[in-house]
């Protein structure tokens, strides 16, 4: 909210500077997010009568005026501005004048024309133009006709002013106005908070002879006040008052509606005017609206209004939405004569519902849904009636019709300076405590060890103990109370085994060499197309969002993989073409009651690592990611894991996937992306990934690990090259040689695969290396030999393998 | 027999003077010294010699047979030390060529920095407690004192999953479901670190982000203790000279509640750009944990007091590291993500 300071000086003697003055109001709970000062660069800018409009010889566009500052020398000034009429008030700005953005005015010629001046518009004082009207936004201000010539405009224009954005929490609605800012500013300053209640001159007889208001939803309409004027002239409003709404960022419009905006600013109030001569029986009826009725909104908007809204209707027909927006009906217009002004508490959630619907918030809207002053309607009605009267000698119907069903009764909180100190940490005294809220405007009384308080009618964000306790902790000030360590029991700060796990991990996979990705948890629902998902696959059931950003964030994922190729591929089209990325994060699953939340470990890799003068590059490639699982699996402690070929994987390359296992367990897949898939993601290179289900990895991963003594006798090795048929998995001939060699073959590892050249077709040659090994001797040559005959001899039966020697 | 000894000795030393390698003087040795060599020839020659005279020549036989072993061992001991002297010139490598570094990925810096966090609390004694990422109205809001249709409830813009659930928009609820669990024992002392989701996408919202939210729970736990955990928390995360300043805010979850501002990282306090010129830096929220939430998960606000905090890891990441882009941290470029 802005607020003005000359405003908030009509309540509060403020000498300090508005920085301290932010400084203070932010530290206090009313956070300051900016201070303007419009006007700051301004001088030498004066009103000036137009007296004469001449055509310059020279330009189309131009024209001469001669301006009249009162009892100087009149002066002749060149203007482009198409608005201007002889007798019009403006601002002008005279030679060595700075405007807005420091623009200097000097004597200048223009076509041949001298021109000792400027005529001014709004943006050039450094106005906003949404502020102004819209016939002045693009030309030169004009001023009301009764302003004298000769005056420093920056005063009359409120550029001698300095503007407050308040950045206010949604419990202080009660500061949403110069009042309201006020009180708090005089509570912190400590000064006295000046307020003269509006006095208001009646002439006519009761209104409520011509006004009767009936209150059909006590529980959404708290209170309604009625008044009524006859005589209205709408024409604009006063200076002074149109520089203050602009000063706070509304736009003038009319006295009479200035008049609304400008109390409501003031006091927070919002209030609404009827052309009392189109309310049918002059009757104000505050209900629901009916199934079906239409309301045409001042918009022009037609309206269908549900029984969900609280509406103010006539004898017959819905006239506003209430506190939201008023009708086209009976809107008050040039020709309105006698004015209903309505001065009314709506219940706070109603309106919220209500202005969401209809996507409508306004200023107003904002205020009922904060809650306003219960207390204060009449006050601000009567405010409105003695503005009106003052710039438009309105005649004023006596009294109001004020319906209050249940008058409000004042809150009584106990609060115990005890407690308070005990809460805060502190040493203030019960005198302090009641000083504060004194100065707060609660109503305090001491009862010894207790003090009780009554709340004032527009804090109804105070209702209990607690919140008296803020307020004591705000004004004594938060930077007084001294910080301490807490005095409690001393407890074992530590990560859970899983928290453990998981953060482990992440070290091993990125020692592996593969970067830490997070992506967001949602992606678009086209996902499953793009990865040829199957309509009954499992990933396709998805959680939706109901309002998401856009469609590509609109469901929550239920695997990894695909927003870390999505990673990927932002990287390939910056050049990056090689990568390798992991994430470790939940995935969503649709369940009967909250969805289930699954930790799933996946990565991706593509193109090659990186190479050097001494080294060779290796591709990232199915053999890259699984060696990374493998070393997983034995830094975890997890055994007998294993990878079965898959087929079957829609998203994956059928000859270039496994299935992951432990034991039982099916622990996730590892493969090449499918080309069509890579086709579709429009991502030219090969990609490889993995995704595992992580609970059940950790599940299945040793906790405790134990001792292998160290073998005491030497180790006999043997290499030998198994001539198999290529589509015999190396796999299984590393577990034949395994089986085959008797129990002093201790390993058996791969180290070559050679096919082609002298290699017949079909087969391809593999290098294994076996050793042996025995815990009680030393083996000898012979022992070793007659194993190495029944590897063979199994291979040989089971594949028709031989082995070849070298 | 004399003049056939000296001529020995001379030839010896020449030839050793000017060997190169281990394996010529081995030569040598054996030529001269060995069973067969040329010395133990004259000596097993000395039968033929006059009585009177073997002594003599057996002591000169002797004497050079001394004097060439240490010619031999002076000259071993020489070529030695050249022929190490020339392999190392030889083995001399450009120590200015890259080194092999190996494969190392890295960590990402949200997961850094949550872990950083997660450590100081750690040492302080609290537990890390986790709960689901999409939640019940209850527990995001309810439960926290948001009533329905409570302008508080725009603070936090919310991704709805069809009518019933939402994606958490703070980690508070696990705080909630913890003290639910843990009621009326004492202490509650955990922080609950992870993802959280708002409907905000520019250079400082992210429409996922994560927080590390604290919360302590026991019979005598006051604001000031509030204050002293969070500076020494800000102390440790962003330096000892680091400032704090708590302002009065609002949390319907918290009174009272503060927003905290440390003395701006880059300027040290003076103003400059990232602090708007104020020589502040808002850091996080914090408070006291209202009795009405300390009530709805089971503990007796008349005996119990704790406070709550919670903040952006995102915040604090690009302050340490100085990144002006949130959206950065979820990008995953490459370029970006190894650079820490
Ligand atoms: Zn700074």
């Amino acid at each position: 909210m802005r607020v003005s300071l000359n405003w908030l000086k009509d309540f509060v003697d403020i000498t300090l500077s508005p920085l301290e003055l932010a400084e203070k109001l932010t530290l206090a709970g009313l956070a300051v997010e900016g201070i303007e000062s419009p006007g700051e660069d301004i001088t030498k800018v004066v009103t000036g009568q137009i007296l004469k409009i001449e055509r310059h010889p020279n330009a189309d566009r131009l024209l001469i005026c001669e301006i009249s500052f009162g009892e100087n020398v009149p002066l002749k000034i060149v203007t482009g501005a198409p608005n201007v009429q002889e007798g019009q008030i403006v601002p002008v700005a005279l030679e060595g004048a700075a405007l807005a953005g420091g623009l200097v005015i000097k004597r200048a010629k223009l076509r041949g024309v001298e021109s000792r001046g400027m005529l001014c518009s709004g943006q050039e004082l450094g106005l906003n133009a949404k502020s102004l009207p819209p016939e002045q936004a693009h030309g030169v201000m004009i001023l009301p006709a009764d302003t004298p010539p000769g005056l420093d405009i920056k005063p009359l224009l409120g550029l001698d002013d300095t503007i407050l954005e308040l950045e206010l929490t949604p419990n202080r609605g009660d500061c949403l106005s110069m009042l309201g800012a006020a009180r708090e500013v005089a509570a912190i300053l400590k000064l006295p908070l000046k307020y003269i209640p509006p006095e208001v001159e009646e002439s006519l007889p009761p209104c409520a002879d011509r006004v009767k208001v009936d209150i059909e939803e006590p529980q959404l309409c708290r209170r309604y006040v009625a008044r009524l004027m006859t005589g209205v002239k709408v024409g604009p409003s006063p200076l002074w008052m149109q520089k203050r709404l602009r000063a706070v960022g509304v736009r003038p419009i009319s006295n009479v509606v200035d008049v609304t905006n400008y109390v409501m600013m003031e006091f927070g109030q919002p209030l609404h005017v009827f052309d009392y001569d189109t309310l049918l029986e002059g009757r104000i009826v505050v209900r629901r609206a009916a199934e079906k009725e239409i309301l045409v909104s001042l918009d022009g908007v037609n309206r269908e209004l549900t029984p969900d809204m609280l509406i103010i209707a006539d004898a017959k027909n819905p006239v506003a939405i209430a506190g939201v927006m008023g009708g086209l009906e009976t809107e008050v217009t040039d020709r309105t004569a006698n004015v209903l002004l309505e001065s009314a508490y709506f219940n706070p959630a109603s309106i919220r519902r209500t202005s969401k619907m209809l996507g409508l918030r306004s200023d107003a809207s904002q205020r009922f849904e904060g809650g306003i002053d219960l207390a204060g309607c009449r006050r601000s009605a009567d405010r409105a009636v003695q503005l009106l009267q003052q710039i438009s000698g309105v005649q004023v119907l006596e009294g109001a019709v004020d319906n209050y069903p249940s008058p409000a009764e004042p809150k009584m909180i106990c609060l115990r300076p005890e407690r308070t100190n005990f809460l805060l940490g502190t040493e203030i005294t019960g005198e302090e405590i009641a000083d504060i809220l004194t100065r707060l405007q609660f109503d305090v009384k001491d009862s010894g060890s207790e003090l009780i308080v009554g709340v004032p009618s527009w804090r109804g964000d105070v209702s209990m103990e607690t919140d008296l306790i803020e307020e004591a902790a705000r004004l004594h000030g938060y930077n007084q109370i001294p910080g301490t360590l807490p005095n409690a029991r001393t407890t074992l700060g530590k990560r859970t085994p899983n928290q453990l796990f998981r953060e482990n991990v992440k070290d091993i996979l990125a020692s592996c060499g593969l970067n830490e990705a997070i992506t967001y948890s949602f992606f678009s629902p086209e996902t499953a197309d793009f990865y040829r998902l199957p309509p009954e696959n499992a990933l396709r059931r998805t959680v939706n969002m109901q309002n998401p950003l856009s469609e590509e964030q609109s469901v929550m994922r239920t695997w990894i993989t695909p927003g870390l190729v999505e990673a990927l591929k932002r990287n390939y089209n910056r050049q990056i073409r090689s990568g390798a990325v992991f994430e470790l994060g939940s995935v969503f699953v649709p369940a009967s009651r909250l969805p289930e939340e699954k930790t799933m470990l996946a990565a991706a890799a593509m193109g090659e690592s990186a190479g050097g003068w001494n080294r060779k590059v290796m591709p990232l490639d199915y053999y890259f990611l699984k060696g990374v699982l493998e070393t997983l699996f034995q830094q975890v402690g997890l055994t007998g894991f294993f990878f079965e070929a898959e087929y079957s994987n829609p998203s994956f390359h059928p000859g270039r996937t496994a299935k992951v296992f432990a034991g039982e367990q099916e622990l996730g897949v590892l493969g090449e992306l499918h080309p069509e898939v890579l086709e579709r993601l429009d991502l030219p290179i090969r990609v490889v990934a993995f995704e595992l289900d992580l609970d059940r990895v950790a599940k299945l991963s040793a906790a405790v690990r134990k001792y292998q003594p160290l073998p005491r006798f030497p180790s006999m090795e043997r290499d030998i090259a198994v001539l198999a048929p290529r589509d015999v998995p190396a796999e299984s001939i590393r577990e034949a040689i395994g089986r085959s060699g008797g129990h002093t073959l201790t390993s058996v590892s791969l180290f070559d695969v050679y096919e082609g050249g002298q290699i017949q077709a079909g087969y391809r040659s593999l290098a294994f290396s076996l050793k042996f090994q025995a815990d009680d001797r030393t083996l000898t040559d012979e022992e070793v030999a007659k194993c190495m005959d029944s590897v063979s001899a199994e291979l040989d039966r089971k594949y028709g393998a031989r082995l070849r020697t070298e | 027999m004399k003049e056939k000894l000296q001529k020995i000795a001379a030839e010896a030393v020449n030839l050793l003077s000017s060997s190169q390698d281990l394996e010529e003087i081995e030569k040598i040795r054996v030529r001269f010294l060995g069973r067969k060599g040329e010395l133990t020839q004259v000596l097993r020659g000395m039968g033929a010699l006059d009585e009177k005279d073997r002594p003599r020549i057996g002591q000169l036989a002797n004497e050079i047979r001394a004097r060439i072993e240490e010619e031999l061992t002076g000259r071993t001991a020489l070529v030695k030390e050249k022929t190490i002297r020339s392999r190392l010139l030889e083995e001399a490598l450009d120590i200015s060529l890259p080194g092999t570094a190996p494969a190392h990925g890295r960590i990402h810096p949200i997961t850094r920095v949550r872990r950083q966090m997660e450590d100081i609390f750690l040492g302080l004694g609290f537990e890390i407690a986790e709960g689901p990422e999409i939640e019940l109205d209850y527990y995001n809001f309810e439960a926290l004192n948001f009533p329905k249709d409570h302008p508080a409830r725009d603070m936090q813009d919310t991704f709805f999953i069809g009518e019933e659930f939402l994606l958490r928009t703070h980690t508070s609820p696990v705080q909630v479901r913890t003290m639910e669990r843990t009621a009326p024992a004492l202490p509650v002392k955990i922080i609950s670190p992870g993802k959280v989701y708002r409907r905000d996408d520019d250079a400082t919202h992210s429409p996922m982000f994560q927080q590390v939210e604290g919360l302590l729970i026991d019979t005598r736990i006051t604001f000031g203790d509030l204050k002293g955990i969070l500076d020494l928390f800000v102390k440790e995360m962003f330096g000892t000279a680091t400032l704090t300043r708590f302002r009065a805010s609002f949390f319907p979850f918290t009174e009272p509640s503060a927003e905290v501002d440390i003395s701006c990282v880059m300027c040290g306090g003076c103003g400059c750009r990232v602090c708007s010129q104020t020589g502040w830096l808002e850091i996080l929220g914090c408070g006291s944990v209202h009795p009405r939430v300390l009530e709805m998960s089971g503990y007796n606000p008349e005996e119990v007091t704790g406070f709550a905090f919670g903040m952006g890891v995102e915040r604090v990441a690009m302050l340490k590291y100085g990144i002006d882009d949130i959206r950065l941290f979820y990008d995953n470029d490459l370029r970006f993500l190894n650079q820490f």
